[in-house]
């Protein structure tokens, strides 16, 4: 099916949405085009994810790849929505090679693709002026500091020469490079170029993304830190992002949507969102008092009391002290709340957490793609 | 409700109203969307070769890579100086050399000049990778090709030229004849023009086929040497043996040789090959269309090489 939907809104409009929201009125000033739409609204608490579902970011038809010798990607056919989407595939699956026509660089074999409602084929330029991109190789110069250099690629994207600067000296800090960036970039480690790769990529302020590979070469604490930051990139900055990964378990935290391909074919594309919507698991922590010194389990007693089951959150950090349990809806932040409150207790925490796409896809027919939290342990072992 | 929609804005002031559940809103204020204009294709174009010309002279790059090519430009201008401060001096009533020789006097430091700026031009884009981002924006082959062969062009006639002007204005102030000086000073413009078309074309596509920076250098000098070495030698044995008609047609065969039987054929320059015999003017047709073909054969080289690379 091909779904390009109407015209994108002006961006800017979309974007500001939830700054500019007031309080009185949560879908925001009436704007038309938007409006027709009557789609149920998955997440409440995101007007501006909501507006930004009704249109289509990458579609791609029946997209085919072959190489003399491989077929590196196989009549594939998806479609991405706006916010973080997850491309995840072994090594050679076809995913630098679905970036690469994406950005209109090298053409398909067969079949059609649309970035941002523009035909890679025919409107390449377009595509890339409006795009950015993250390569999964070392791209950077070792000799000049992250600041010229990103200034210079700032202007290969168009920005007059002091919009160059300025959005450079924002982007930097964003990433999170701060004096090291009047540095030459020879010296920095290898986290440091990963957010110097990351910024040339944002500094034009595209409306998508697409991030390579990003996570590659670093250690679990940058890998977390570079997830949390290509979350912030939608939420905060507004732009899509297409973010490719081998590991399945490491994008389950930053991803809408997650899209699964192997041998270049499609194997599955589904929401993360979605999933965890319908069988969330929240976790609480709560204090303890003189009249209830152990207030985990008072809890825990009156929960089960009136017919909620309970897990101790044993293996995670805290354990003892948190207690899962399954939310069945809005009630049962209600029902806890309400308990919490009866028992005079003080909540430190109610967080709901979402499944691992390893166990969204477990009982799906991939064997070549394994638990996420067996291949994160194998990229700590490189990473160390 | 009443309340007025605030005015869409991103700047840190818009203060989202606190409620529980929106602390992750808050980072928004940080982040700053671009309104501003987007220049393109042609402006990316500009940028990259103003880029490229300032990085040939070390501008924008560390202190280390400014010295050599300043050196170079420095070195190409003290001869000229000398002779202009001698001319001045004795009131001579001509420059000692022909603006058309001067280039091919100093070729030795235009080579070195060409070995060491062609491949810091564009290897290092090779070798660290950074040619996919180029072509990850909205400039294409083309520009590219075009941006850096034009940069460093530029950079040559500048090394080139201004010896030639310092000539002139020298020749001037010695109050040598006016026309004469001029017309001079135009042919010798003409001739590094087309010697720096010549030369860049050369060296980038030597430089775009060697990533290994050092390699490039080796293999840029041992190009304009080697031919001149070799073409020279043979002229002189030629010459010895009184094989006169030869001479002109093995200038061919090397750079420096060719733009030397072209300034010689057209643009008034005595000949430097032994014996000073020059191609005539028939010849220099030839002369003339070998050196177009060499330089548009240069630029589509660079652009195969580089529709390659892609991504
Ligand atoms: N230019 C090319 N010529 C020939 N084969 C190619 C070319 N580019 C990619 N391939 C092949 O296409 C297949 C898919 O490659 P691709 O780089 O897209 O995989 P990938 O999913 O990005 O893998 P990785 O995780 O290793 O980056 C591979 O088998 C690769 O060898
Ligand atoms: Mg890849």
């Amino acid at each position: 099916m091909w779904t390009i939907g109407p015209r994108r809104a002006p961006r800017d409009a979309v974007r500001r949405q939830p700054v500019v929201r007031p309080q009185g009125d949560p879908y925001g000033p009436v704007i038309p085009e938007r409006d027709a739409d009557t789609a149920p609204r998955v997440d409440d608490h995101c007007g501006l994810r909501h507006y930004l579902r009704i249109v289509t970011v990458i579609a791609t038809e029946s997209l085919s790849k072959r190489f003399p010798r491989v077929t590196a990607l196989d009549r594939l056919s998806v479609d991405v929505g706006p916010g973080v989407t997850g491309l995840v595939g072994a090594n050679g699956a076809g995913k630098s090679t679905l970036i690469k026509i994406l950005l209109g660089l090298s053409p398909a074999t067969e079949g059609r693709a649309e970035v941002l409602g523009l035909d890679v084929a025919t409107k390449g330029g377009d595509i890339r002026e409006r795009v950015g991109y993250m390569p999964e190789h070392d791209c950077l110069p070792p000799d000049v500091s992250a600041t010229e250099f990103v200034v210079h690629m700032a202007r290969m994207s168009g920005l007059p020469p002091t919009a160059a600067r300025e959005r450079t000296a924002d982007t930097l800090r964003h990433v999170g490079l701060y004096e090291e960036r009047y540095r030459p970039i020879g010296g920095y480690s290898t986290g440091m170029k990963q957010r110097v790769k990351l910024a040339q990529a944002l500094v034009h302020d595209p409306q998508l993304v697409f991030l390579d590979e990003p996570t590659n070469g670093l250690d679990p604490v940058g890998r977390d830190e570079m997830l949390g930051l290509i979350r912030r990139i939608h939420t905060d900055f507004g732009i899509s992002v297409l973010v490719t990964s081998h590991l399945l378990g490491e994008l389950e935290r930053t991803c809408d949507h997650v899209v699964v391909v192997d041998g270049g074919k499609l194997l599955r594309s589904s929401s993360t969102t979605d999933f965890t919507q319908s069988t969330a698991i929240l976790a609480i922590e709560v204090t303890d008092t003189d009249e209830h010194p152990d207030g985990t389990r008072a809890v825990r007693d009156v929960l089960h009391a009136r017919g909620i089951d309970t897990h101790d959150g044993s293996g995670l950090p805290g354990a003892g002290h948190i207690l899962l349990l399954t939310a069945e809806g809005e009630e049962t932040y209600d029902v806890v709340r309400d308990v919490v409150a009866d028992l005079g207790l003080g909540l430190v925490r109610m967080e709901q957490r979402r499944h691992h796409i390893s166990e969204v896809f477990k009982d799906s027919d991939e064997q070549a793609l394994q638990g996420g939290d067996e291949q994160r342990k194998e990229a700590v072992g490189h990473g160390g | 409700m009443a309340v007025e929609q605030p005015p869409a804005q991103t700047s840190a002031q818009a203060t989202a109203p606190a409620r529980p559940g929106e602390q992750t809103r808050i980072h928004n204020i940080g982040y700053r969307n671009y309104d501003g204009p987007r220049l393109g294709r042609a402006y990316a174009r500009r940028s990259l070769y103003s880029q490229s010309l300032r990085g040939a002279y070390g501008l924008g790059r560390s202190v280390k890579s400014k010295v050599l090519p300043m050196l170079l430009f420095v070195v190409m201008c003290v001869p000229a100086l000398i002779m202009v401060a001698v001319a001045v001096a004795t009131k001579a009533k001509d420059l000692p050399v022909d603006y058309t020789s001067y280039a091919v006097i100093m070729q030795a430091v235009i080579g070195l000049y060409v070995a060491s700026q062609g491949p810091q031009s564009v290897s290092r884009d090779l070798r660290f990778k950074t040619v996919p981002l180029y072509f990850s924006r909205p400039i294409e082959t083309a520009d590219y090709v075009r941006a850096k062969y034009a940069a460093l062009a530029s950079a040559l006639f500048m090394l080139t030229a201004a010896p030639l002007l310092v000539l002139y204005v020298g020749a001037l102030l010695a109050k040598l004849d006016f026309s004469d000086q001029t017309k001079g000073f135009a042919q010798g413009l003409v001739s590094v023009a087309l010697l720096s078309l010549l030369f860049a074309g050369i060296g980038l596509v030597i430089s775009a086929v060697t990533p290994r920076r050092g390699f490039g250098i080796a293999a840029v000098i041992a190009v304009l040497t080697i031919s001149y070495g070799a073409v020279s030698t043979v002229q002189a044995i030629a010459h010895s043996q009184d094989s006169t008609s030869a001479i002109p047609w093995l200038g061919l065969f090397s750079p420096i040789t060719l733009i030397d039987g072209v300034q010689t054929a057209f643009l008034g320059a005595s000949s430097s090959y032994p014996g000073e015999v020059g191609p005539s003017s028939g010849q220099g047709v030839v002369f003339l269309l070998v050196t177009l073909g060499l330089i548009a054969g240069c630029y589509g080289l660079l652009m195969r090489r580089y529709r390659k690379v892609g991504l």
